[in-house]
């Protein structure tokens, strides 16, 4: 019997009408995977691409190598970042339904990927985020204000009006600015990286990307050249499970994990629990203690479920069940690190619904100071002549020139 | 004063940066070791280690990527793609990360990187050896484009490319490297002791972005030319003993209009001249821009001579290249307007 070769079209677990199915999704025990020294050789621990690293038990107990045994405090800052992240985009979504922002997009069910990542770093290490890790911006201290003038485009925008809600960055706080265009950023991590290595200082650049985008062919050069230099750089792939519409075996991970590309590159990496904050927290410790004493590059994948839509672009119900979120087998973060914290006697409900209260009145205070700096109706607005700077450094003459052009059609329409 | 190929001025400018100033490094393919195809990084590794003058894998997405990120952490990185046929894959990052950095975060981020890649034809390199893409990147906000035809442009320009705290994409006409060539295949090739920009000095000096040059001063028309076409240009006004007035561009992008402006007003006849295909291209502008700065001085329809608009031909190498006889043709028909 001869036969003929057939495409193979990856077959979505579950779309619109069916019952969930994450049976695809390979879980290990909590506390159960090892924890190598961070000089171990990258052959000797491949199977840390398969396994996933967990912390948290069914019981919201802390388990195994990996515990980062954080005392009270960090622990219940990291739930408050957590939380602020959530309410921060409740908001936001919200605003954007009312028509007070074009857009935005929510990192609801992955909190944990940035802002334990962001704990567990310096504030010396540089981050290049996606767009939606917006955890890393709260877990570094940015006022919400900033956030939230960017997205409205007003005459506090850090952008001036120059980029869609959500693509912020932060110089001071050493956060890189936000690409629409995907993974790009990657390459950009490892330069950052090799530079450091180059001027001989010890800090660590972090990149994230979504699974989906591992197919870009940046992730490819960030790889090599990661490997090639050993840069000092902590390469974060959060599998939320979706890209827009399309679901993570487009991207190859029908066969492999997106973690098991890291072995095959010479990288170090680790598959890791992405809604445990602890597992994050830990993974990434041990990443950047591996790059910051020359050991190379580690690709994290943070397994995790986009509870949210893709973006306000896009209803989530006409490619996926409804129910999804509620099926996701590794739970939801905050949930998680809350419960552990109350069986750790730490914290209590009330505690937490005070919290909730606080912070969201805090966000409404920001919005509301947010929109004292202009709203896309009122003003006060951007100046348009900063449609031309920063094109360079120096403005050069035709730029000059259109730009007095535009001034004078200004002028004719006020008169 | 010394005379140096463009190869060895490119080669003087490269070495005086790294010397000057410890954030400068050069990364590409062969550039380390080996000192380059060319040999414009010649000895650099050597004398400056490999921590400054790196190797790198065959990957310019990745090579752009990564300088995009030195940059950012304060280092002011060169990065040579080998031939500029080979910029492709770059080209994201060129166009939609390396030339918006600065406009996208306010300034609060920018990227000094310089882009060098060897460009053109009239080396038998066929369509994966020969191109002049520089349209695609002067088309791109953001992007400061050079290209220079001799070296002691080369070096100054060069000088103030990895000075300049903008991108900048440094296309160099690999034909004229060893010598000016005139765009007879068939003449001995002359090196570039027999040209006075031959004389390079060895010490630091820059020619400023965003300057042309009047190569020669003349009465009857303009001719604007840049990279290997200026040498053609020059040869061909002299076979048909045209009065031209010869505007080496050097700097594509931002255009120096006031020198085109001055000469064309003069003049009244303008011919534009590139080695890249026709539709679309960079002489598009130059005519586009002549026609707006000049119109009520010009007595004649500009002319364009370029490529032909396919990809360049191995075996008709010389069929395709805007050589003397078309430029020639295309001067005495500007003249012959009335």
């Amino acid at each position: 019997m001869s036969r003929k070769p057939t495409l193979h079209v990856p077959q979505t677990p579950a779309r619109p009408g069916e019952e969930p199915d994450f049976s695809y999704v390979h879980l290990s025990d909590a506390g159960e995977v090892e924890r190598p020294e961070i000089n171990t050789r990258v052959r000797d621990m491949v199977h840390l691409s398969e396994d996933m690293v967990r912390v948290l038990d069914e019981q919201h107990k802390g388990l195994g190598p990996w515990n980062p045994h954080l005392d009270e405090h960090d622990l219940q800052v990291g739930l408050r970042h957590m939380l602020l992240t959530r309410l921060f985009d409740e908001r936001m979504l919200r605003m954007q339904r009312q028509g007070k922002i074009t857009f935005y997009m929510q990192s609801t069910g992955e909190e944990a990927v940035s802002v334990a990542a962001a704990q567990a770093l310096l504030p010396s290490d540089m981050l290049f985020p996606h767009y939606r890790t917006q955890g890393l911006q709260i877990a570094r201290g940015r006022n919400l204000v900033d956030l939230m003038c960017q997205c409205l485009s007003n005459s506090r925008d850090m952008c001036k009006g120059r980029q869609m809600p959500i693509m912020y960055h932060w110089a001071r706080g050493n956060i890189f600015s936000v690409s629409g265009n995907l993974t790009v950023q990657y390459p950009h991590a490892v330069g950052w990286a090799m530079a450091a290595a180059i001027k001989g200082e010890d800090d660590v650049a972090a990149a994230w990307i979504g699974e989906g985008s591992t197919a870009e062919a940046d992730f490819h050069h960030a790889m090599t050249f990661a490997a090639v230099y050993q840069a000092p750089v902590i390469l974060n792939v959060t599998n939320n499970q979706w890209a827009i519409s399309t679901f993570q075996g487009f991207a190859g991970g029908e066969r492999r994990t997106f973690a098991a590309r890291g072995p095959g590159y010479g990288i170090a990496a680790l598959r890791v629990d992405g809604n445990d904050f602890l597992a994050v927290y830990a993974a990434t410790r041990w990443a950047a203690e591996r790059a910051r004493r020359g050991h190379g590059p580690t690709l994290i994948e943070h397994v995790t479920y986009r509870a949210g839509a893709h973006s306000t672009s896009d209803d989530p119900s006409r490619y996926r069940p409804r129910n999804e979120a509620q099926a996701w087998p590794l739970g939801d973060p905050i949930e998680r690190l809350k419960q552990h914290l109350i069986v750790e006697g730490m914290w209590s409900d009330e505690r937490h619904e005070a919290l909730i209260e606080e912070l969201r009145d805090h966000v409404t205070e920001c919005w509301e100071e947010a929109c004292s700096y202009g709203t896309m109706t009122e003003g006060p607005f951007l100046d348009k002549s900063e449609l031309f700077e920063d094109v360079f450094k120096d403005m050069p003459q035709h730029l000059l020139e259109q730009r007095d052009q535009l001034r004078a059609l200004e002028e004719d329409q006020d008169q | 004063m010394p005379h140096m190929n463009m190869i060895q001025a490119l080669n003087s400018a490269q070495d005086i940066m790294l010397g000057r100033d410890p954030n400068v490094v050069i990364i590409g393919e062969d550039v380390g070791y080996f000192g380059g195809v060319f040999r414009t990084t010649d000895g650099l590794q050597r004398k400056y280690g490999e921590h400054r003058v790196i190797d790198a894998p065959i990957a310019e997405g990745g090579i752009i990527g990564a300088v995009i990120g030195m940059s950012v952490n304060g280092l002011r990185p060169v990065a040579e793609i080998q031939f500029a046929d080979c910029i492709y894959p770059g080209f994201d990052q060129i166009a939609s990360q390396l030339a918006r950095i600065r406009y996208r975060t306010a300034g609060d981020f920018f990227t000094p990187v310089t882009i060098r890649t060897p460009c053109g034809g009239g080396i038998r390199g066929g369509q994966t050896h020969s191109q002049s893409p520089e349209g695609l990147f002067t088309h791109v906000s953001g992007l400061k484009v050079i290209m220079p035809s001799n070296p002691h442009d080369a070096k100054g320009l060069l000088i103030s490319a990895i000075e300049d705290d903008d991108p900048v994409i440094f296309f160099e006409p690999k034909r004229i490297y060893n010598g000016p060539f005139d765009g007879d295949p068939d003449k001995p090739a002359v090196p570039w002791s027999t040209h006075p920009k031959g004389e390079v000095p060895e010490d630091y000096y820059t020619v400023p972005i965003g300057r042309a040059e009047v190569v020669e001063e003349g009465e009857d028309l303009t001719i604007l030319c840049y990279g290997t076409m200026v040498h053609v240009a020059q040869a061909a006004a002299k076979r048909v003993e045209a009065d031209a007035e010869i505007i080496d561009l050097r700097t594509l992008a931002p255009l120096d209009v006031d020198t085109i402006r001055r000469s064309v007003q003069k003049t009244g006849r303008c011919v534009v001249v590139h080695e890249a295909t026709r539709f679309s291209g960079y002489g598009a502008e130059l005519t586009a821009t002549v026609q707006e700065e000049c119109f009520y001085h010009l007595e004649a329809p500009i002319e364009r001579v370029c490529g032909w608009d396919t990809p360049y031909p191995h075996a008709f190498e010389w069929d395709y290249f805007p050589g003397q006889k078309r430029l020639a043709a295309a001067i005495e028909k500007v003249l012959e307007a009335e």
